[in-house]
């Protein structure tokens, strides 16, 4: 620690609050020209998936539709997130100026605010923030109108087409895509679904220009994204740093000094193991050399007193729990892991089991309908690979 | 018309018919009731013009949307990997001590029920509960033992 501190960087916090002005700015521009500037700027999703926000946007722009929507995806919900909730207590005008840019480009006369339940207690404070936004937008002659609608309680609602299907007064079940929500999302309308983080950074990018943002993070990897840091560590907390660090430079400057894993992307993500800090580093797959991993910004840190068999059997309790029960893969994969490794432990199984599970997250990956499904495999994979010992004895 | 029929009635009117206003009535119901009742899924069925299948089948796919009975203040302490390295398993036992209660379960005076819930979002201040729509982080076990105490007063 000390010497090797990554820059910290103050955007999306930063204390600006001139909605009015940068909303006539956007309003004055062409839509093809703020496009460019959100393409320019290289900002991908900042959910974790990482789609290109100005190519999202254009899509849904050019996209035939009765009515279009906007909707800030604020369900927060995997293991070791908690930047959204922050973002929506101290700047919700810059998430909020952010679906109003995106009204205007794509033609949307309507934004949600998909809020999950557990954040219900954000509500008062965030509808005033909306009430305000709305004065300025009446002014400016702008009938984009926002509306905060509440989740009820499921993980899977954060993937965008089970999220629309709750809206809708289903379920939470993803639905098969195509059709993406470009083209076909809440009520069959065009539609575009951003993370709370994305539409904040656009603030940036309109405010300060594409330039500023790009001028962060490395090759594919552009601009600073929010890291939501917890569990062994000395100073847990929400950071502002660059894409692409490597992950030996975070666990000096995070880490206790006895880091032996860090679980990057929350239960879906990755589990990097202490030998391969060095040659990982975070960011969208791209160019950078080594492995490179995604992130929506969760970042839990284990250190030696930690039993990685317990850590794993906890994500797939979660899991287990958050499958929407649609799809066999999903369903009975989850189920099966955890009854395996715990099995395995003990002892009811040969070690050589491992593996058998190991190829069941494969075919997991392969057949599940949706994210969820699909990404059991990482955490368990790079876990069992990495700590086998631990998973036996 | 029963109270119920009343909430649901208001709920009905305030939202609309359509299927897309489903969550917001049950949630409605929820916040007054703290659960769901057959009888009251049946209503929003009939006054929404939805099958009670489909609304039954709807609420009970979300964890926030109890149809077990529920007492008046749900505790719902996080499980989740980093609430779970930092202890949650004591401020559990400590809300079974002050509850005479154990998880799942609800006090006899109908004031608490005591649940578990996944990730809240307060890992950097874990362990974390809500109690309805009221977090609390940092939690150790005296600071559990106060927060019952005043529950139990309001």
């Amino acid at each position: 620690m000390g010497k090797n501190m990554l820059k910290r960087i103050d955007l999306i916090f930063k204390n600006e609050h001139d909605c009015d002005i940068i909303l006539e700015k956007i309003f004055k521009r062409t839509n093809e020209e703020l496009i460019n500037d959100l393409i320019g700027s290289g900002l991908k999703g900042r959910g974790g998936a990482g789609f290109p926000t100005g190519l999202k946007w254009k899509l849904t722009s050019e996209a035939k539709g009765e009515a279009k929507y906007v909707i800030c995806n604020a369900d927060e919900g995997e293991p070791g997130t908690f930047k959204d909730r922050e973002i929506l207590t101290q700047v919700p005008h810059k998430v909020l100026t952010g679906m109003a840019a995106c009204g205007r480009i794509i033609g949307a006369k309507k934004g949600f605010i998909y809020l999950r339940a557990e954040y219900n207690y954000l509500k008062p404070s965030l509808q005033k923030e909306i009430d305000t936004f709305h004065e300025t937008l009446k002014k400016l002659k702008s009938d984009f109108r926002i509306e905060i609608f509440s989740g009820s309680g499921a993980y899977i609602c954060g993937e965008e087409s089970a999220l629309m299907e709750s809206m809708e007064g289903h379920r939470g079940e993803p639905r098969n895509k195509p059709p993406f929500p470009t083209d076909a999302g809440y009520l069959g309308q065009p539609t575009v679904v951003n993370n709370v983080e994305t539409l904040a950074h656009c603030w940036t990018i309109f405010k300060h220009g594409p330039k500023k943002f790009r001028d962060l993070g490395v090759q594919d990897s552009r601009g600073s994204k929010l890291f939501s840091i917890s569990g062994d560590t000395p100073t847990p907390g929400i950071y502002e740093l660059e894409l692409g660090m490597s992950l030996q430079d975070f666990v000096d400057d995070f880490g206790d000094g006895d880091s032996k894993a860090v679980q990057v992307g929350g239960a879906a993500g990755f589990c990097v193991p202490r030998k391969k800090f060095r040659e990982t580093a975070i960011g969208y797959q791209g160019k950078l050399t080594g492995i490179s991993l995604p992130t929506g910004g969760s970042m839990m840190i284990f250190n030696s007193s930690r039993s990685m068999y317990n850590v794993l059997k906890n994500y797939l309790e979660f899991f287990e729990e958050e499958s929407c029960g649609q799809c066999t893969p999903c369903r009975v994969g989850c189920q099966q892991l955890l009854r395996g490794i715990e099995a395995v432990k003990r002892g009811d199984k040969p070690h050589y089991y491992l593996t058998k599970l190991l190829r069941l997250t494969e075919t997991m990956k392969m057949t599940a309908k949706c994210g969820l499904g699909q990404s059991v495999a990482n955490s368990f994979s790079s876990i069992v690979e990495n700590f086998r010992e631990e998973m036996i004895y | 018309m029963t109270d119920i029929q009343e909430l649901v009635g208001g709920l009905v009117k305030k939202f609309g018919h359509k299927r897309e206003n489903l969550l917001p009535v049950l949630q409605g119901i929820i916040e007054k009731e703290r659960s769901l009742s057959d009888f009251a899924m049946v209503e929003v069925a009939k006054q929404m013009g939805i099958s009670a299948a489909d609304v039954y089948g709807t609420a009970t796919f979300y964890s926030f949307m109890d149809t077990e009975p529920r007492g008046r203040y749900v505790i719902r302490v996080c499980k989740t990997i980093t609430c779970f390295m930092k202890g949650k398993n004591q401020i559990l036992l400590a809300l079974e001590d002050s509850l005479k209660v154990k998880l799942g379960e609800t006090t006899p005076d109908r004031r608490f029920t005591l649940l578990e819930t996944n990730c809240l979002g307060w890992c950097h201040k874990a362990p974390a509960m809500l109690i309805n729509d009221e977090i609390f982080t940092e939690l150790t076990i005296e600071k559990v033992h106060e927060i019952i105490g005043e529950y139990k007063n309001k």
